[in-house]
């Protein structure tokens, strides 16, 4: 009984067979945690955690309706990732409204979601993918269309980069300094809907915080460097993608759960890294005062 | 001395609450101007009117051209920022414009410098999310000198810091002022810790203003006429108290200005 269930969840045989059939997860899983990583740097100092999961739950709604509808359920996460980042970006602008905004549009979106699968007659792994991720070797990433989002987030990243970070630490300060705070706002909501859309297709709408969130957080504990943050943020996503999909390869259970073991594993490492410094820096201050 | 900054009867009103009216001022270059009030009297507004961020109701502003540099009140920086204070500084030279933040040797010197001037040098590498109150202040008026502004707008930059970072970052401002002939418009609840700087007072209350030299508006005859009900200034120990100044003070009961 219990090596049943070691057996589902680790088993090897067959790997390098395996490993061919999954090469486009793994590029894809590759592409996601470079996006997801650098995009959770932003996600943090924009304190937008919450917005994230908001516009995954919208995102798997739309996913759902379009299995429901039979049309494309990569477009159809998309178009609710877009509705949901710009409804809170237009709504929430001050955080407190925010965060009631994102607790009012959560649950109706999850609600329309199971909705729709209720309604929806095919395949049960389908419905349960949009929500905790794929199974690696049963459904094919759309690679193409992934990769192709993941680089116009970057791009755009990169073009809007330091005004962005002006206008995330201070925006009083970045508006006088002639940022054009107003619209930032809401193009990162839409780079963020975009990727929110990409990384569900892997890891599902529950647990899209482990690639956008938690990478980035992790990585804040130990260092203050925004380059040294953001290069450890995508290292620590990647590992965890690609290293989820590699371990996930033999057993019969979606990547997720090793995704989230993988980053949460990263994120404790880094706590008590930060934690044994922080010991360290304060120390020889009590000592001299 | 030529004019850097200005309002042209201009007036400020939110719906029927009218905050000033008919504002008439020139700033020259090097002027001290300290905008003084109670809460809610539009000392902020009139700043962000100056920045161009907020919309006269009447008259118009006049600038000179030339960048301005703001200094905001202090406010701890979001847990887990992952900046520096090199980083801060940084922002305040190229943060405005679009790509990456490479960097390039001259960047770097440029922001050597500034943290010298603030004397911050000693904590430039260290988290924001580490650094006092007053330190992250040095950071901000060293921010702000990055654009090497004609004209520095400070909004209540004291606000919340001990009393002697209020007289370092004070006189970091003025210092600025000193050697650039820059123009100074400093919003502040708290007169003193910059008594000895200001040439000239705009101050707000009750929907109407007082601007002239200190001499002339700090006064109990001025301010029991701007109030509208008997206001007391004295100077003691080379501070200036103020005394029933109505609402005037909503934050620690204090009574100076």
């Amino acid at each position: 009984m219990t090596g049943d269930v070691w057996q589902q969840i680790f088993s090897f045989d067959n790997y390098g067979e395996l490993l061919v059939l999954v090469q486009n997860s793994l590029i894809a899983g590759a592409v996601l945690g470079l996006v997801g990583g650098v995009i959770g740097t932003f996600v943090m100092m924009r304190d937008l955690a919450f917005a994230v999961h908001g516009v995954a739950e919208l995102s798997f709604a739309g996913a759902s309706a379009a299995l429901l509808l039979g049309v494309d359920v990569a477009a159809g996460s998309l178009v609710g990732s877009i509705v949901a980042a710009l409804i809170i970006g237009a709504l929430g602008v001050r955080a407190k409204d925010r965060n009631s905004v994102i607790g009012v549009l959560m649950p109706f979106g999850l609600g329309l979601g199971v909705l729709f699968l209720a309604l929806y007659k095919g395949r049960a792994a389908n419905k349960f993918g949009l929500l905790t991720g794929q199974i690696v070797a049963v459904d094919t990433v759309q690679t193409g269309w992934l990769v192709g989002t993941s680089a116009v987030v970057l791009l755009a990243l990169a073009v809007i980069w330091r005004p962005l970070v002006f206008a995330s630490l201070d925006p009083d300060v970045a508006a006088a300094r002639g940022v054009p705070v107003g619209i930032l706002s809401p193009v990162f909501m839409v780079l963020l809907g975009l990727t929110v859309a990409v990384s569900i297709q892997v890891v599902g709408a529950l647990l899209v915080l482990a690639l956008l969130v938690t990478p980035a957080a992790a990585a804040m504990r130990v260092t203050a460097s925004p380059l040294r943050v953001t290069l450890l943020s995508v290292a620590f996503a990647v590992t965890s993608v690609v290293g989820g999909i590699l371990l996930a390869l033999g057993g019969s259970v979606p990547i997720s759960p090793y995704v989230t073991t993988i980053s949460f594993t990263l994120y404790l490492a880094c706590r008590a890294v930060g934690g044994a410094r922080a010991t360290r820096r304060v120390r020889p201050a009590v000592g001299s005062a | 001395m030529s004019a850097t900054i200005g309002l042209s009867g201009a007036g400020l009103a939110f719906g029927d609450r009218v905050l000033w009216q008919d504002l008439d001022l020139e700033l020259g270059r090097g002027e001290f101007v300290a905008v003084l009030g109670p809460n809610g009297s539009g000392k902020t507004s009139f700043l962000r009117v100056l920045l161009g961020r907020q919309q006269l109701s009447s008259g118009a502003l006049l600038t000179g051209g030339g960048p301005l540099g703001y200094i905001p009140q202090h406010r701890a920086v979001a847990p887990q920022t992952p900046l520096r204070g090199r980083d801060l500084i940084r922002l305040g030279l190229d943060g405005h414009r679009w790509g990456l933040p490479l960097g390039t040797r001259r960047i770097r010197r440029r922001v050597g410098e500034l943290l010298e001037a603030v004397g911050a040098a000693g904590y430039a590498d260290r988290p924001l999310t580490l650094l006092s109150g007053g330190e992250l202040q040095r950071l901000r008026v060293a921010q702000a000198l990055a654009a090497d502004p004609a004209v520095l707008l400070c909004d209540e930059p004291l606000l919340s810091l001990d009393l002697h970072h209020q007289k370092v970052v004070a006189e970091l401002v003025d210092e600025r002022r000193r050697t650039h002939d820059t123009t100074v418009v400093f919003v502040t609840h708290e007169i003193n810790p910059i008594l000895d700087m200001v040439d000239r007072v705009l101050y707000l209350a009750q929907g109407r203003f007082r601007f002239g030299s200190l001499a002339e508006v700090m006064t109990s005859a001025s301010l029991s006429d701007l109030y509208g009900s008997p206001v007391e200034v004295a100077r003691i120990n080379g501070r200036l108290v103020v005394v029933g100044a109505p609402g005037a003070h909503d934050h620690g009961g204090e009574t100076t200005v």
